[in-house]
């Protein structure tokens, strides 16, 4: 018990416990419809793309959480329509526009920062996350509000989202909803990156959001209750990460990001809607 | 017989090509209308600017009494994606968009209504298979249920008998013919003129072209479907401008 107690006794690494469970909430749905609108790629390059907003706010305001929230956001909704409507615009598809956007504005975030003065340890936190799972308030606050809002959008527009994944061409015959409700998801997508960002720095946030979606999807064929497991294993995995971070004093990015990793190992190896255990040893066919 | 589309020198096309080319005409209340011509006619491509999908590069197309809401919509190629973990019954349910709305409930009386559809169709006991699970045949019959649901006064059924075994064919032809005894309007496309013959009062054969529109013996004449099999396919690069002369 006491390996369990020992970490919580430190305010710091209260605060992080608390934001990866509000993070966990939001990041399950989210990472749920990226996958199924096979969109995984796309939340990962834009989780990149958020670095250069938040280095102008860190600019204009230092290390104000709230003024790299903002910038964050602000980047992440431009570059998210930029993509779109580059692709819509030109031949280029978007996936080749998205990866020349995170490739761009990264190495940009980067410059920017370190050209300012950041150290490296600093821009280290920023990239992969604070070591040994402290967090400050502030950012618990923005995560919390962050999961909040997300949460709310995510149920206003559950049915289009849904409609518009399996069938969008019915969804365009019977409502003018879907535009809106992909435009609104791809707002609370940023959100979440931002609250990933915040939380495991920016080149690792993501993985909190895709990694347990893709977990779950081996084990259930419901939208429900792939949401229901993916913010389960999110949660699970997020706090276990915490506390390798917190005992081996690495940064919680990548420490939680391995620790979903292996709930995903383990759903590919176990999981009974094609994982590769029941695959190999099939049970026997039924009558009919 | 009131007009309820109506079809105004109407042309559709990609690129300034026209793939359907001064259709004229219009569709009655309540009316069995057949669709045919050879692939690339512009059939698609008719039913795309009906439902809205597609502008018209001239002319125009005009409602009479109904909103686009009205019109229920089964493409050729469904752009369904059938790996989307769904079951058929949360699939069919979506054609009661229009009462249940964005976050209007599903109550009893609905999953009657929905049990109905699903049975019409035959499809009872298949409530909780997910879509990925079911044959072409299967798919079609449910996409009819959702049809059904959807409730609509004008219906647009692309090819809705491609690759479907005459079982399938008969049980949805079934459902069609309701539909005119309700008296709502049906449009479909359509290759079997056997089937068209036997079923379809009315045919349009639509060759780019409008080559013959009318009662289906007077349209499915030899003379006409040589006139439709003619048709070049090809968009032609070098085209001039189509200037239609000045009506006096």
């Amino acid at each position: 018990m006491e390996f369990l107690a020992a970490p919580l006794r430190d305010e710091a690494v209260r605060h992080s416990f608390a934001a990866v469970l509000a993070l966990a909430l939001a990041a399950g749905p989210v990472g749920v419809f990226l996958m199924l609108r096979r969109m995984s790629l796309v939340g990962d390059a834009m989780a990149h793309a958020i670095l250069p907003g938040v280095a102008l706010g860190f600019l204009a305001a230092g290390l104000s959480v709230f003024a790299m929230t903002v910038g964050g956001v602000i980047a992440g909704v431009v570059i998210a329509l930029l993509a779109g409507a580059v692709s819509r615009a030109t031949e280029l598809q978007e996936d080749a526009s998205l990866a020349v956007f995170l490739l761009v504005s990264l190495a940009f975030g980067v410059v920017i920062v370190t050209a300012n003065g950041m150290d490296i340890e600093k821009l280290m936190e920023f990239l992969f996350g604070e070591t040994a799972a402290a967090m400050n308030a502030e950012k618990l606050v923005v995560i919390a509000v962050n999961s909040t809002v997300s949460i709310l959008v995510l149920a206003l527009i559950w049915r289009p989202l849904v409609v518009d994944c399996v069938d969008p061409t019915f969804l365009r015959t019977v409502s003018r909803a879907g535009g809106v409700a992909h435009l609104a998801f791809l707002m609370v997508l940023v959100l979440n990156l931002v609250s990933g960002f915040h939380a495991f720095g920016t080149l690792l946030g993501v993985g909190i959001i895709i990694i347990p979606a893709a977990a779950a999807r081996f084990w259930t064929r419901d939208v429900t209750t792939l949401v229901v497991l993916a913010s389960a294993a999110a949660l699970i995995a997020g706090w276990a990460g915490l506390f390798v971070s917190f005992y081996a004093d690495v940064p919680s990015g990548p420490a939680v990001t391995l620790t979903t990793g292996v709930f995903y190992l383990v759903s590919l190896l176990f999981g009974p809607v094609g994982g590769l255990l029941p695959r190999a040893w099939p049970r026997r066919h039924l009558e009919a | 017989m009131t007009a309820q589309l109506l079809f105004r020198d109407l042309t559709l096309g990609y690129d300034r090509h026209p793939a359907v080319h001064h259709l004229d005409g219009t569709v009655t209340a309540g009316s069995l209308l057949a669709v045919v011509g050879p692939n690339g006619a512009g059939k698609s491509t008719l039913f795309k600017g009906i439902v809205g999908a597609l502008k018209p590069l001239s002319g125009s197309l005009e409602f009479a009494g109904v909103a686009p809401r009205d019109i229920a919509y089964l493409p050729q190629v469904a752009e369904i994606d059938r790996s989307f973990p769904i079951t058929v019954y949360d699939m069919v349910a979506m054609g009661l968009w229009k009462q249940a709305g964005l976050f209007g409930g599903i109550g009893g009386s609905e999953r009657a209504t929905i049990e109905r559809a699903l049975s019409s169709v035959g499809l009872t006991g298949f409530e909780q298979r997910a879509i990925g699970t079911l044959s072409g045949g299967q798919m079609q019959r449910m996409l009819f249920a959702r049809l059904l649901l959807q409730n609509a006064r004008v219906i647009v059924l692309d090819e809705p008998f491609n690759a479907i075994d005459t079982k399938t064919v008969g049980d949805l032809l079934d459902v069609v013919r309701r539909w005119h005894s309700e008296q709502r309007t049906v449009i479909a496309a359509i290759h079997d003129l056997d089937l068209v013959k036997a079923n379809f009062p009315q045919t349009l054969l639509l060759a780019r072209e409008p080559v013959a529109w009318g009662e289906t013996g007077a349209v499915l004449t030899g003379a006409n479907l040589l006139r439709a099999r003619q048709m070049c396919e090809a968009f032609d690069e070098q085209a001039q401008e189509c200037v239609v002369p000045e009506a006096v």
